[in-house]
């Protein structure tokens, strides 16, 4: 430990800076919110948390983040492949185009959405002769999340693609490995602790996620309601204390879900002989 | 006519004397922040405007007011939040009530302060129906048929679906009961319970035709009229009118029920913020909301689609658009908007008992 602050100068100085901006920015706002939750006593804690209504987002929100996430982890894991991979026309402007839903007003998104997989709309229409309603249903939500997702994903494992080693790859080739083999013993196994950051932060975004599923969710009880608009109906009755509860509880749930993903990292990380 | 003479005739007193008292009176630069909700944009735009021409011929201040528009229960927040809102002009008692209570910036008594419950225009709940009126809709009834997709926010989250809501409420008890002063007498405690029975079990039945619960009411219309959902919008009559006359026209007819509710969207100052400024903002403040009752912001109102409550000011031709509607109040039918809020809209309430699990 003691080496570390001689190695680099300003230790102290870049220290101060992270602790204060982390609790400027982070964690007095996470305390207000624990702080404010406070003002309900446990009961009315329980009460708020075990409400079936309650519950049922509970279940929606996590089930259609996870539903996006994985879907955005094969399918990210395939466009930074093939961005990386494969010489390709316009690749810079596919390459630019995975990062606007970064940009996009997520309401604009959500409108947008809505307005293609309506029933009526333009893929809607094609999925509603299939007997598939998309908008307005927890389906809906998902292609809400796949959107807003999928940078995360790309982006985390584009980099980490691009540094392999080609000469691994090589190596595998001339001792008469198969193209498969190459991909699952060299290529992919380094690749994981990447992928598993950009599931994660694809999950945790879709589970916070509000502007673009509304429009898109149909926002009916028990079945396509999301926690956060259950904070906001909270907070439409000025119940803040109410609405802080839910809040706190989403965040533990991110913050389970964040630990037991990079316990998983660290323990691939070791399985494949990497620090 | 004597509503609206009176504050104005104090007012101007009221200027003359500390003309007269504070020798020339020195002209001042006011601003002002009117905390508003959605459909009032337009409205406020002109009228703001009209006020500001008015006021300064008639204090020789020059006042500028800037408008805040968004959902009624959000700007309720961002207002107790501490958006400094000068005077607030919102959908629902119930908002403005919440304001007072949480910050003490306005009395108890604020709906008294001015004509009308401080409602200087209203609006009712109508129907929007598409061209022709396919399925035949003409009354609450004909809402809970099977097959009829009926298109309406969110309560818990929409000032406006909350009127719609209860003006169907309203409906089925004045429909079972005939005379709604039935609801205060003891004598008839029975035949109260049978009727909200009634309209619950409606309440119910109206909700389960419901495919998409948006979370504001332009979402609704949106749903509605550009995604082409549903059979049936329930919407505020100024939107409605705004939606057939303006936006799309001959796309849409307006079904006005038997008995729909009076929505009275009140205004009010905003004592604790404004007052941070001085008197002339306090002045200017109160004088813009007293103008409201005027004949030239009554005729503005009518000709943005909502009801003035002094019809002899608007134009015949604006006036032709409101057809005639027996409109219950929110104090007969729920004895107010607290009460109304308690019983169907909070947790466990009477709306959140639609969709639990039989």
């Amino acid at each position: 430990m003691k080496r570390s602050f001689s190695i680099l100068p300003g230790f102290r100085l870049a220290s101060g800076i992270t602790l204060f901006y982390l609790s400027l920015l982070v964690l007095i706002p996470l305390c207000a919110l624990v702080w404010k939750t406070t003002e309900l006593s446990l009961e009315e804690l329980v009460a708020t948390l075990t409400n079936s209504r309650v519950l049922a987002s509970f279940r929606v929100s996590i089930l259609t983040a996870l539903a996006a996430a994985l879907i955005n982890l094969f399918l990210g894991f395939v466009i930074a492949w093939v961005l990386v991979r494969y010489p390709m026309p316009f690749k810079r402007l596919f390459d630019a185009v995975i990062d606007l839903p970064f940009a996009l007003p997520t309401a604009v998104a959500g409108i947008v959405l809505a307005a293609l997989y309506a029933p009526d709309g333009w893929i809607g229409s094609f999925f509603t002769e299939l007997g598939i309603r998309i908008a307005y249903t927890p389906l809906g939500i998902v292609v809400a999340l796949m959107f807003i997702g999928l940078p995360f994903v790309v982006r985390t494992v584009e980099p980490v693609l691009q540094d392999l080693d080609s000469q691994l790859e090589e190596a595998a080739q001339s001792l008469g490995a198969s193209p498969w083999t190459i991909f699952r013993r060299v290529l992919f196994p380094p690749l994981i602790p990447a992928l598993l950051t950009g599931f994660a932060l694809a999950f945790a975004r879709g589970l916070g996620e509000y502007g673009s599923v509304i429009f898109i969710a149909g926002n009916m009880p028990m079945v396509s309601e999301i926690v956060p608009l259950l904070i906001i109906t909270k907070l439409e009755q000025y119940d803040y204390a109410g609405a802080t509860a839910i809040g706190l509880m989403m965040l533990v749930v991110a913050f389970i879900m964040l630990l037991v993903i990079n316990m998983l990292q660290a323990w691939t990380r070791k399985r494949t002989g990497k620090l | 006519m004597s509503f609206f003479r009176k504050p104005l005739l104090a007012f101007s007193a009221s200027v003359l004397l500390a003309a007269s008292v504070a020798g020339p009176a020195q002209a001042e630069d006011i601003s002002l922040l009117n905390v508003s909700y959605d459909p009032t944009r337009e409205f406020y735009q002109e009228y703001n405007k009209e006020f500001a021409d008015w006021y300064k011929a008639e204090s020789g201040d020059s006042v500028t007011i800037e408008q805040s528009h968004g959902g009624a229960g959000k700007q309720a927040r961002s207002v107790i939040d501490g958006l400094p809102a000068d005077v607030v002009t919102l959908a629902l008692a119930y908002d403005i009530s919440a304001i007072g209570e949480r910050t003490g910036k306005l009395p108890a008594d604020w709906q008294t302060r001015l004509p009308n419950n401080s409602a200087p225009y209203s609006s009712t709940i109508v129907f929007l129906v598409r061209k022709g009126n396919p399925k035949n809709i003409q009354d609450w009834d004909d809402l809970t048929k099977p097959g009829v997709e009926v298109i309406t926010p969110n309560p818990k989250t929409s000032g406006g679906a909350r009127w719609n809501y209860l003006a169907a409420w309203s409906y089925v008890l004045k429909k079972e009961l005939g005379d709604l002063s039935k609801l205060d007498k003891p004598e008839f405690v029975d035949e109260v319970k049978a009727a909200e029975q009634k309209a619950r079990d409606y309440v119910t039945a109206l909700y389960k035709n419901v495919p998409i619960l948006d979370s504001g009411a332009r979402g609704s219309t949106t749903t509605f009229v550009k995604r082409g959902l549903g059979d049936v919008l329930l919407a505020w009559e100024n939107e409605a009118l705004l939606a057939v006359n303006k936006l799309s026209k001959g796309e849409f007819d307006i079904v006005v029920p038997s008995i729909s509710i009076l929505a009275e969207p009140p205004v009010t100052v905003v004592n604790g913020n404004v007052e941070k400024k001085g008197k002339g903002a306090v002045e200017a403040a109160e004088a813009y909301l007293e103008y409201l009752y005027s004949p030239v912001a009554q005729q503005l109102a009518a000709k943005h689609y909502y009801r003035p409550v002094f019809e002899h000011f608007a134009d015949k031709e604006d006036l032709k658009r409101f057809p005639n509607v027996t409109r219950v109040t929110v104090q007969d039918v729920f004895g107010g908007w607290q009460n109304a809020q308690k019983t169907h809209f909070n947790d466990g309430g009477v709306f959140d008992a639609i969709y639990l699990p039989q």
